[in-house]
């Protein structure tokens, strides 16, 4: 079974306990107008351009089958329509001034890059994160990844949207030790203003995971203006409580460091106005919530 | 800190180096009066004698451990009967931005008039480099290898635990108990060994003049001291000074003391390399401390401040003035003092104590360049002392050091030592392993291995001075693929190894004859049991090092020539050649292939780490177990102190896509910024090499201090190191610092004065180093925080 991935960090000490590897699967059903991974959401390979890098060697213009490249001014020009995503120019780009974001591969091909680190897993305690984009939207694939793990008694964890097929979720889940599940906003349609859809399964499927007495990690990106409004922090808050397993709630401030990544894969960042939150920002937010009994932290 | 500790510490920041011509005077009168008359040993003994009874004592305000090399703090010698420096040395060495050392007229003249022609043709660097055949010296001067022994005398050596045991009265009666024993019958060497053994006892009397020269110096700034407070410490020193080291230290002071004399001693009678360290400080003062806790005659405070003051200490003694590829290779104030804590006990036990945990503690609130500062980390070590070392780390300024004290045991066995000895070893310099006390480990030079792929790919020629130094081992474009390339490099490592070796069996009998250190002697066994010095094979193990210098250069060159000219063919081995040739201009695209699209070592992927392993093993197949003339065994090392620098400025462009002049790798870490997969790639790759081989290797990561800026990173970094030594790693050391705190130093080094970073197993002050040690330090990767 093979699936689509755009990154594998290593040393991922943010996302789950000891140290781990992060494998980012491509696609999610959210389009979050945030998102700090832009190249997460297609589920299709794409071109990213690093025309910082590029030294003009035409090299990519040459390869190119559909004429979809062209020189302009010191950096390279790509008619999307043209385009057919074969990946020969980046594969031919001396300094890695196009790349592709997004490769397919086997689970038991991508378990041989996972396995590298075991030795760091076992000393801290640590282990395998699945996170995306995400990986409920390649169930199948996701679900052998962590049987395979499981095999190699790693410790898992599934980095989730919520929004997902519920039997898959439930599967998933066997093989699964840590959930860490975002929570970006309570009211529907608020949520549906900002990711494009209805948080409904998602709640649907945080209460399963719970019913299911699995652990839970909340994660809340912090978006100023969007999610950091008391009414919302307050709903949040009673959903939490109402939530067995949850074990603690991460606090994730926004940042902007991904405007540079929706320019390469020349894509509009819509959230060029948003203040970056300051630290009494997030303690006060923090406090709210541990002013309801729960425990929080600021960063992953 | 207290406030005595911050007003020594700062005197000690403030103190301008100078040279103080002081010892060179003495040396020179010494020599002038007895030369020819004497045997060497004795001469030498004489030498040191007189230095004792002559120098001038410093007693600075305030302090309670005293003794300075020099007149004055930072007051350093020189050693013209090992390198008579010329006068526009001198002036170099006064002018210089980077480790100069103020020259004043009055030391100036007496060089000129006194020193220089007494000595000028006659110091061991003139005897060596007149010793040394053409192809050796075209091999040196063309940067294929250094020689440590050229300025500075051998050393490399660290105290044990007998002096705090044994007074230098005990000495010498053990030195007397050999002479009695001399066989005048049958002995061939007997009058060697008698002139050793006597030369040993002088230099046991003497040490013991000079500290009783500093407690008369303390009685008379006593009667003249007003303060009631200060005038009872100066008769504590006198008190102190005068116990030891003729006997055995009672306390917890006089065990500083007594090492602070036997330091100054050692490096007073020759510019030893890496000066003299302590070693396992922490084993030799828990018993004192203990002792003195129980019976309440110390308290912790005072400990601290003993110790503290003891480190300003060492921070007073700048390294003496190098010149030459000698200041290239250790360009730094350092003088490589490493301070041991924890590890284990001669019985295999946990060797972390209340003292450990003091002396961290010590190393965190005085943040001085000297003396540099490791913990021996071995798997019965509590994770609180990691931690707690850890937390000191995550402050950035590049100590303490992390070693695989586990490792350093089984390589120290490996080589032959008892289990015993080895436990009671650890890591001296930047992080080579020891048997402290028993051992003479030598390092004898850098080695370039890039520029012997250079030579290689241009059939044994050096191109940049253009001599045929190297065999001819073929025309490249005619290799056989990849194993033809191998096979040739393979045979110029055997080749400059050769000639490297061939110079060293001169140089060390050179020292053996003519350059004896009968006080260091004392104090390594078994130099009074053989009636033999340590520079003649005195030391129950004697090894000599040649470090390895580039090898993720090296790595790298090689993945790229295999990759893009055997296997996929983008370029021909002809292109490649023209492109270094040229210095990639004209040629980007080949640069950039070989930087982008080749696999590199220090990303955890066997296909470069595998050439890596390959490389290691020409290298330690052709030094390891190879016999030194003092009956000991040659070793590897894989560090560079400041070489790899050097060794890049004298290589032109490499097939990895480094331009010519450019540093070449540090250590075993790998290529500046080819590290892309983190920490752990790296910690993956480094592990492939076999560490166990060698006498240490040097890992540099470079962490923003986001990393490590709470618990959890402090936990997850601690795993990190417990990790890469379940891996047989040796060392690991953090550089946690951001690059953009970096480049503002550079711009403005005067804001950024006390910023120091981990260089290469020492760490310097940023501002002290030169802009292309700068340059690499900030392209280092910055693994950040994800």
């Amino acid at each position: 079974m093979s699936g689509i991935l755009f990154n594998i960090q290593k040393y991922s000490i943010h996302d789950g306990p000891g140290i781990r590897t992060t494998v980012f699967l491509k696609g999610c059903p959210l389009s979050c107008t945030w998102c700090h991974n832009p190249e997460s959401q297609s589920f299709q390979k794409e071109l990213m351009q690093f025309n910082n890098r590029c030294i003009s060697c035409g090299e990519c213009i040459k390869v190119c089958r559909t004429g979809a490249l062209k020189c302009n001014e010191g950096h390279i020009d790509r008619n999307a329509e043209l385009c057919t995503m074969c990946g020969l120019c980046a594969e031919i780009c001396c300094t890695n001034a196009l790349e592709v974001a997004g490769r397919e591969v086997s689970a038991m091909e991508l378990m041989k890059e996972l396995e590298k680190d075991i030795i760091f897993y076992d000393s801290s305690k640590g282990g395998i994160t699945v996170s995306g984009g995400e990986p409920l939207s390649q169930g199948k694939f996701t679900l052998e990844l962590l049987q395979r793990c499981k095999q190699m008694e790693l410790h898992t964890a599934v980095d989730t949207c919520g929004l997902g097929n519920s039997l898959m979720l439930e599967e998933i889940s066997k093989y699964t030790d840590l959930f860490l599940f975002d929570i970006k906003l309570v009211d529907a349609e608020r949520h549906r203003k900002h990711t494009g859809v209805s948080n409904e399964i998602i709640l649907q499927n945080l209460r399963l995971l719970s019913s299911l007495g699995k652990r839970i990690w909340i994660r809340v990106p912090i978006i100023p203006g969007i999610n950091d409004d008391e009414e919302n922090i307050a709903a949040t808050a009673r959903l939490i409580l109402s939530t067995s397993g949850v074990e603690q709630v991460n606090l994730l401030p926004y940042h902007n460091a991904a405007m540079e990544k929706y320019r390469r894969l020349n894509k509009k960042y819509e959230l060029n106005d948003i203040k970056i939150p300051q630290k009494g920002d997030m303690d006060r937010i923090s406090e709210m919530y541990r002013s309801h009994g729960i425990n929080v932290l600021i960063g992953g | 800190m207290n406030k005595r500790v911050k007003v020594l510490r700062q005197r000690s920041l403030d103190a301008e180096p100078t040279i103080a011509i002081e010892r060179a005077l003495i040396v020179t009168d010494t020599y002038k009066k007895f030369n020819g008359k004497v045997s060497i040993p004795m001469m030498r003994a004489l030498t040191f004698k007189a230095l004792m009874e002559n120098k001038e004592i410093c007693i600075n305000d305030g302090e309670l451990i005293v003794g300075e090399r020099g007149p004055k703090p930072k007051a350093t010698p020189t050693y013209p009967e090992l390198c008579c420096h010329t006068l526009e040395d001198f002036e170099i060495i006064d002018k210089r931005e980077k480790t100069y050392f103020r020259v004043s007229k009055e030391d100036y003249e007496r060089h000129r008039d006194v020193v220089i022609p007494y000595w000028e043709g006659k110091s061991i660097r003139d005897l060596l480099l007149s010793n040394m055949t053409q192809e050796w010296l075209d091999c040196y001067y063309s940067g294929l290898f250094t020689e440590f022994m050229e300025q500075r005398a051998p050393g490399h050596t660290v105290a044990d635990d007998k002096m705090y045991k044994k007074g230098m009265l005990e000495f010498i009666k053990d030195i007397d108990e050999q002479l009695k024993a001399l066989d005048y019958n049958n002995d061939i060497d007997v009058f060697d060994r008698q002139e050793e053994l006597k030369a040993m006892r002088i230099c046991a009397e003497a040490i013991i003049t000079y500290a009783k020269r500093h407690a008369d110096k303390a009685l008379q700034l006593a009667e003249e001291e007003s303060d009631a407070k200060r005038k009872a410490e100066l008769l504590k020193i006198a008190e102190v000074c005068s116990h030891i080291p003729g006997n055995a230290p009672r306390t917890f002071w006089e065990a500083l003391q007594t090492y602070w004399f036997v330091h100054l001693g050692v490096i007073t009678e020759l510019n030893t390399w890496d000066s003299f360290c302590p070693g396992r400080l922490d084993q030799h003062l828990y018993p004192f401390y203990k002792k003195e806790i129980e019976a309440g005659t110390l308290t912790e405070e005072q400990a601290v401040e003993l110790l503290e003051l003891f480190w300003v200490k060492f921070n007073n003694q700048p390294a003496p003035p190098k010149v030459g590829v000698t200041l290239a290779e250790s360009g730094t104030y350092t003088d490589f003092a490493n301070i041991n804590n924890g590890g284990l006990k001669i019985d295999g036990s946990d060797g972390v104590n209340d003292v450990t945990y003091l002396i961290l503690n010590v190393i965190d609130e005085m943040r001085l360049l000297q003396p540099s500062s490791n913990i021996q980390l071995s798997k019965k070590n509590p994770d609180k002392f990691l931690k707690h070392a850890a937390r000191i780390i995550a402050k950035g300024w590049g100590q303490p050091s992390i070693f695989n004290a586990d490792a350093v045991i089984e390589e120290l066995v490996r080589q032959g030592k008892s289990i015993e000895d080895a436990r009671c070893g650890g890591t001296s310099g930047c992080v080579e392993a020891g048997a402290f006390g028993k051992e003479a480990y030598i390092l004898t030079g850098y080695f370039n291995l890039v520029k012997v792929l250079e030579i290689t790919l241009n059939n044994g020629t050096d191109p940049r001075t253009g001599k045929q130094l190297g065999i001819k081992t073929g025309d490249p474009r005619e290799f056989k693929g990849y194993e033809g390339l191998l096979e040739a490099f393979k045979k110029q490592v055997h080749h400059f190894i050769e000639i490297k070796i061939r110079g060293n069996n001169i140089i060390e009998t050179l020292y053996a004859k003519y350059m004896p250190s009968p006080f260091l002697s004392i104090l390594v066994d078994d130099c009074i049991k053989k009636g033999k010095d340590y520079n003649a094979g005195g030391a129950r193990y004697n090894s000599n090092y040649i470090q390895g210098v580039g090898i993720g250069t090296l790595t790298d060159s090689f993945a790229a020539i295999k990759l893009q000219v055997f296997e996929k063919k983008s370029m021909t081995m002809e292109e490649m050649l023209e492109a270094l040739k040229n210095n990639f201009e004209g040629n980007e695209r080949a640069r950039q292939l070989c930087l982008n699209k080749t696999p590199r070592y220090g990303n955890d992927d066997d296909y470069a780490d595998d050439i890596m392993k390959e490389l290691f093993d020409i290298y330690y197949n052709e030094v390891n177990g190879r016999k030194t003339v003092k009956g000991g065994s040659y070793r590897i090392d894989m560090l560079p102190t400041t070489c790899h620098v050097y060794f890049g400025s004298v290589t032109g462009a490499t097939p990895d896509g480094r331009k010519a002049g450019l540093p070449q790798s540090e250590g075993i870490s790998p290529v500046q910024g080819s590290d892309t997969k983190g920490p752990t790639g790296v910690i993956k790759s480094a592990a492939k090499m076999d560490h166990l081989k060698t006498g240490g290797t040097l890992l540099n990561l470079k962490f923003t201090p986001g990393l490590v800026q709470n618990e959890e990173g402090i936990d997850k970094l601690s795993h990190l190191v417990r990790s890469y030594f379940k891996l047989d790693g040796h060392h690991i050391q953090f550089n946690v610092v951001n690059a953009d705190t970096l480049r503002k130093a550079q711009k403005n080094p005067e804001q950024y004065k006390d910023l120091i970073v981990r260089v290469a197993g020492y760490s310097d002050y940023f501002c002290d180093l030169n802009e292309a040690l700068q340059n690499e330090i900030i392209a280092r990767t910055e693994h950040k925080e994800f």
